[in-house]
């Protein structure tokens, strides 16, 4: 079984965090990953860095600029992650946008991810239909499991379609934004986590941007099974570097 | 073969929505609405009303006796340039402010490079008294001052886009990220025949007045409605979409996308996408674009500020492809030239965009009984701080 469904399986409210591969230095990727596991992360989210990540806010912008002047590529990020599950054991996910793969080559990057031991992949403007049609095969055979978003907007039927054709989890996307932009939840984000928890999907859901802090994690885990926290760490990394992570990860789960 | 946008949005193998989940139900409201309201009468009624009398179409379809002269063949001039606001960006603007309205938006937003885009949406929006917010690169915001007032004394908020490389590319970046952030009461008017499915093929159809009013005006020229010659620039390619639109599926005749070489193409600053490009993914199409190795996209060069986008509409990369249209790549310099000589020869100051098609005249020889249209997107009022620094005027 795939470590993500078995990690889905466990009792617990689920925390995943994403950093961006090469920020602040190229060369911090097997650490955060190492000490993320350390500190309790349930599992992680590798985000291979873009020039144009249209579904991201500055924070994350701007810390893949910098990864890129750092000289991240994928085939960069596959070479340090080639003996990760040497030493980590937790599910890995890539999330990246779908140029920078296509480039690589589709196959060639599932193989890749396979490989490693990459559990996952996350590709933001990959529509489900192209997938389905094109590249559900080469997913299938190496292994990985796709996640797909829903939002506030996206319609019941659709809701059900993506419930359908998912693997693993649902990533749904708190609120109609780009990645960093919430600071609190309110009635509406409940209304909507309630909504959909109601819905009693086969897929377990894992709530994604606007959580940045314990108060943010317990609202959005309220009915959903997880939550991801992004640019809050990544702008964490950027004040304080890569020495305490764990005290990031406590200050969100005790 | 089909040159014409397929049921699912393509055009051949490019073209599609590779956009995130946030973005879709945007972009399906749009897809299953904008040929509908399109057909509706009082939609036509309206739209052609202001082609009419307030962007001042047709636009005449001149013949430029001297140039024709010069290059012994007989060149057509196609008038866009004096369209209210100096280019054809305004068919496109005023198509989709009135789709806008009848969606029942009440913000509008857009990018712009130059601040062509921009100040054609800013005008639309003052028109129907609508909200109106342009994202503009910092760095185009410095160097393209006049456009940016002219934006703000239309009523329109400028918000500069700070993020990657602070131009066109980024400024649509923004765009996209404010339409993810205001997804109900919010339309995005994109300028040109680029991003995801039904955009490029809305787009073409607003502009595709251009080469409907050619046929019709070359009947009464040449008595007949096919030239033997096309040529448009193309940075996106809204204007060579519209030039192009309705001879697509006329074989005789030829069409010719011009493209801005700048320094050379080969000299690493340069915007002739169809020869540097590789196919991928930008701003929600798979088409031609400039980008690294690894799939970065990389920032173009052209001294027209109009042509430096790193992709071409799916459209045009599928004419690439398939060979339906020659493309030709013009140097900065060649444009340059070009654009002085249309001042001297026919009193007509060109965008240096239009410049750039100008100048295949030198690169290719006509026949001298050709006929030759060469759509004049725009002119050159708001280019005149870079003609004066080049010819030290």
């Amino acid at each position: 079984m795939n470590r993500i469904n078995q990690k889905l399986q466990e009792n617990k409210k689920l925390l995943s965090i994403y950093f961006t591969a090469g920020f602040p230095k190229i060369n911090d990727t097997v650490s955060i990953i190492e000490n993320l596991e350390k500190s309790g992360v349930d599992f992680i989210e590798i985000g291979l860095p873009f020039s144009d990540p249209l579904a991201d806010g500055p924070t994350i912008q701007a810390s893949s600029t910098k990864a890129l002047d750092n000289g991240m590529t994928s085939e960069v990020l596959f070479n340090q992650l080639k003996d990760i599950r040497k030493t980590v054991k937790i599910p890995l996910i890539i999330m990246g946008y779908f140029n920078p793969m296509m480039q690589f080559g589709i196959e060639n990057f599932c193989k890749k991810c396979a490989e490693i031991g990459i559990d996952g992949l996350i590709i933001p403007d990959l529509p489900l239909d192209v997938y389905n049609d094109n590249y559900k095969a080469v997913f299938v055979k190496y292994g990985l499991i796709n996640v797909f978003l829903i939002t506030p907007q996206t319609s019941l039927e659709r809701i059900q379609f993506i419930d359908k054709i998912s693997d693993g989890f649902i990533y749904m996307v708190s609120s109609a934004s780009v990645t960093g932009s919430q600071n609190a939840f309110g009635k509406t984000q409940d209304d909507y986590f309630k909504r959909i928890a109601d819905l009693n999907l086969k897929s377990p859901q894992i709530v994604g941007f606007g959580i940045s802090n314990a108060e943010t994690f317990k609202q959005a885990t309220k009915y959903a099974k997880g939550a991801i926290i992004g640019s809050a760490f990544v702008k964490y990394l950027d004040e304080n570097g890569t020495a305490n992570i764990n005290k990031f990860v406590s200050g969100i789960i005790d | 073969m089909s040159y014409f946008v397929d049921k699912k949005g393509y055009y051949g193998e490019f073209g599609g929505a590779f956009i995130p989940e946030m973005l879709y139900p945007n972009v399906k409201e749009l897809e299953d609405n904008y040929l509908k309201i399109m057909q509706e009468p009082s939609f036509q009624e309206e739209f052609q009303n202001l082609l009419k009398e307030y962007v001042g179409r047709p636009t005449p379809l001149y013949f430029a006796k001297r140039l024709s002269e010069k290059y012994q063949t007989k060149i057509y001039l196609k008038r866009e340039d004096l369209c209210h606001t100096g280019a054809h960006k305004i068919n496109n603007t005023i198509g989709q402010i009135l789709v806008a309205k009848r969606l029942g938006k009440t913000r509008v937003i857009a990018e712009t490079g130059a601040g062509q885009h921009g100040v054609a949406t800013a005008t639309v929006c003052a028109l129907m008294g609508i909200e109106c917010v342009v994202y503009m690169g910092e760095i185009d915001i410095a160097r393209q001052a006049p456009n940016v007032a002219r934006m703000k004394m239309l009523g329109a908020k400028v918000v500069p886009a700070l993020s990657g490389s602070k131009t066109l590319k980024d400024a649509t970046n923004e765009a996209i990220r404010d339409w993810i952030n205001n997804p109900v009461n919010t339309h995005y008017i994109i300028g040109s025949v680029v991003g995801p499915h039904p955009y490029p093929d809305m787009v073409a159809r607003f502009q595709s007045v251009i080469s409907e009013e050619i046929k019709k005006q070359l009947k009464v020229h040449e008595n007949k409605e096919n030239p033997d010659y096309v040529i448009a620039c193309v940075g996106g390619g809204s204007n060579a979409a519209g030039a192009f639109y309705h001879y697509l599926d006329e074989e005789n005749v030829n069409l010719i996308a011009v493209e801005a070489a700048g320094l050379g193409i080969h000299s690493g600053e340069s915007a002739a996408t169809s020869i540097l490009g590789k196919e991928g993914v930008i701003h929600g199409s798979k088409t031609l674009l400039m980008q690294s190795e690894d799939g970065q996209i990389t920032e173009p060069y052209s001294i027209s500020a109009g042509l430096d986008y790193p992709g071409i509409g799916p459209l045009h990369a599928h004419l690439y492809r398939s060979k339906r249209a020659e493309f030709i790549s013009i140097t900065d310099a060649e444009a340059m030239e070009a654009g002085l000589e249309l001042c001297k020869l026919e009193g007509i100051i060109p965008a240096i965009e239009s410049a750039h098609a100008l100048a295949v005249f030198n690169m290719k020889k006509f026949k001298e009984s050709d006929v030759v249209v060469l759509n004049l997107s725009g002119r050159g009022d708001k280019d005149l701080d870079t003609y004066v620094k080049y010819f030290k005027l």
